[in-house]
């Protein structure tokens, strides 16, 4: 049989019986749109947090205390090893290819000025800071390179904390409280927004030796590095624990690499998107069954027809893919709108909730649509077969 | 060019055996007009139905143009009906969804036959069978009569060598049955061997030949008028 044939002959069954095909399209079609509409949020989702994660370089290694197994509970959490120290921070700084270092700790603290209060998020770091987390400043100049185990008392405030406590006039120069102590403005941070739901503009900034006064702490929280680009990863990361060892006696700290951090967020956003589409699934396997249940219908329809046409030179291979090739084409077209129907959907949810990021890519509407007609398949095997075996004499005789 | 010898067809009911057909020898030569009457039950479309490959003796042997068919597989089954057999049945069995010449056409279709010759063909059996002005009309469209005219044009739209008719005029009135009975018998004039399958006396009285059948057996097989 021809090709133009065989389209033609499936084209007629499925034309004959209009609102049945559709209503079978349809089922197919809002499977797949589900299937689009889920991953295309769960992808959108998945490309927005990574975007968030990455603005930060990917050449910054964060050093944080204590082992911690895969994805575990820290051992050190028991509290047996060493704190990371500013020393320790202060020795990392003079690796080869360490660009920048910085220690940080955070807290929450009242700040005071301009006779306003506000809680706010303090961090204690270094000089450094700008630099390995990219992060401008909007006036003046950030912490001073200072003597790390005794800095002046000088702040840099977050923009928002700026706006609530001075409004429109200019706090460099003027001093503050935080958390009772008293310091002086020397710079302004550019805005930065949000990160994961975490406000960096509602943010001080202190000399570390003073966070770790404050807050009452004896280690940092992480040590951060940056190193310059080029140098293998590996050669930073054996570099770090090499030195980390050698001032702690064993490994008592973790070392986490910005690639590691996102395959463990990437994995994660996987599975994510992975079960929004398994339960995209179900709605195509309902679509599925739907597939099943009329080409079965038409074969026990069209039964005199198919007796007829073995009479008439048919092989049973070529009752086979009449039929297979019937609900192939229902899956098919059923899927070509489902994306179309599913594309638009999304496009649309984004329009009306801007905050929703959505992402559709070509690969997934790839797959999708070969889902569909592997669905089609599926579904028609079991009826196609059925058809292609029937006796001929038998089915002549069926009216 | 039909020959089949010692062929039985069995049928299991339940815990009983039918003898549909029972020790069936038979010759019919090229171009033969046969008909084939007997009581219902008597294995008249059983024999239509081997003798159409559709069905399978139980035993026997059944030559058709020198070939065994006993020995033939699915596909060279499928081809020998494309090729040499064209059916015709007492309900028609038109395609409901398909134009007259869609359906005449299926034959060629089914064979991969390119449209241009499909084309040529399906026209010239539509004029000799006077259905040229029905070509595009569907089978609910034609009068009974016409129904099957457009059965038979395709049945013979590749030319078999052997038309099997069961009771082509079972569902037609006396004069459309007669008019499908005239074109039969036309084609039988251009050299297809016809064989119908027939309760009306008038009709096996213009065979050339005639088969009384009774339980499975052919009790006379009379030649000539
Ligand atoms: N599939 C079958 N299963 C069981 N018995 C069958 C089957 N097909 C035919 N028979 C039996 O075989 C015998 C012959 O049947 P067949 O259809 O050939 O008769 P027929 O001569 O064509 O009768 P009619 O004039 O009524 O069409 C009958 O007794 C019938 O019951
Ligand atoms: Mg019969």
């Amino acid at each position: 049989m021809l090709a133009k044939d065989f389209i033609r002959l499936t084209g007629s069954a499925i034309i004959s019986h209009k609102l049945r095909s559709f209503l079978t399209m349809l089922g197919i079609a809002v499977g797949i749109s589900a299937v689009v509409i889920l991953t295309s949020i769960g992808e959108g989702v998945h490309r927005f947090i990574l975007s968030e994660f990455t603005q930060f370089g990917t050449t910054l290694i964060k050093v944080s205390p204590g082992k911690t197994q895969t994805m575990g509970m820290s051992i050190g959490a028991f509290g047996t090893e060493r704190p990371l120290s500013i020393d320790d921070a202060e020795a990392l700084k003079r690796l080869s290819f360490a660009k920048s270092v910085v220690g940080i700790i955070q807290g929450n603290a009242e700040v005071e000025g301009n006779r306003r209060t506000r809680r706010t998020t303090v961090f204690g770091t270094g000089h450094d800071f700008p630099n390995a987390f990219s992060m401008p400043l909007q006036r003046g100049q950030f912490l001073p390179d200072d003597d790390p185990l005794a800095p002046r008392a000088l702040a840099v405030v977050g923009s928002k904390v700026k706006a609530e406590l001075f409004g429109d006039s200019n706090p460099i120069g003027r001093r503050i409280r935080i958390g009772g102590d008293r310091y002086r403005v020397v710079g302004i941070m550019a805005s930065k927004g949000q990160v994961l739901g975490f406000d960096l503009d509602d943010t001080v900034y202190i000399p570390l030796a003073r966070g770790l006064e404050m807050f009452n702490r004896v280690g940092l929280m992480e040590i951060d590095l940056l190193y310059h680009e080029g140098v293998p990863e590996d050669r930073v990361v054996s570099g770090i624990r090499r030195l980390l060892v050698t001032r702690h006696g064993r490994e008592d700290f973790t070392i986490t690499t910005q690639r590691q951090m996102l395959d463990v967020m990437g994995s994660i956003l996987d599975i994510i998107t992975f079960a929004v589409a398994a339960i995209g699934a179900i709605s195509l396997l309902v679509g599925g069954i739907g597939i099943v249940t009329i080409m079965t219908i038409a074969v026990s329809e069209r039964t005199a027809e198919i007796g007829l046409i073995r009479a008439l030179g048919a092989r049973q291979a070529q009752i086979l893919s009449l039929f297979l090739g019937e609900a192939v084409v229902l899956s098919a077209f059923g899927g070509i709108a489902g994306l179309i129907g599913g594309f638009g959907i999304a496009q649309l949810l984004h329009l009306l909730i801007p905050a929703l990021p959505v992402h559709t890519p070509w690969t997934y509407v790839l797959l999708a649509e070969a889902t569909a007609i592997a669905i089609g398949l599926a579904a028609g095997v079991i009826p196609a077969r059925r058809a292609a075996r029937l006796d001929p004499v038998e089915a002549l005789r069926d009216e | 060019m039909i020959r089949l010898e010692q062929i039985h067809r069995d049928f299991e009911v339940g815990d009983q055996i039918v003898h549909a057909l029972n020790d069936i020898n038979l010759d019919i030569a090229h171009g033969e007009y046969l008909s084939v009457m007997g009581p219902s039950g008597s294995g008249k479309s059983t024999l239509l139905n081997i003798i159409g490959i559709l069905d399978h003796a139980t035993s026997g042997r059944y030559f058709l143009n020198e070939q065994n068919v006993t020995d033939m597989d699915e596909l060279a089954e499928s081809r020998a009906r494309n090729r040499h057999i064209g059916f015709v049945f007492q309900s028609f069995h038109l395609v409901p969804r398909l134009t007259a010449a869609q359906n005449i056409e299926l034959p060629l279709v089914l064979a991969g036959i390119a449209p241009a010759l499909r084309r040529q063909k399906v026209q010239q059996v539509l004029e000799s069978l006077s259905l040229a002005d029905r070509a595009h009309h569907t089978p609910d469209q034609l009068s009974g009569g016409q129904r099957q005219r457009v059965a038979i044009a395709r049945a013979t739209i590749t030319e078999p060598s052997v038309l099997l008719a069961d009771e082509p005029t079972g569902n037609l009135d006396q004069k459309s049955g007669s008019e499908v009975i005239v074109t039969l018998e036309a084609l039988n004039q251009r050299g297809i061997t016809l064989i119908v399958v027939t309760h009306d006396k008038n009709i096996a009285d213009r065979s050339l030949r005639s088969l009384q059948m009774v339980d499975g057996r052919v009790v006379s097989d009379r030649h000539g008028r």
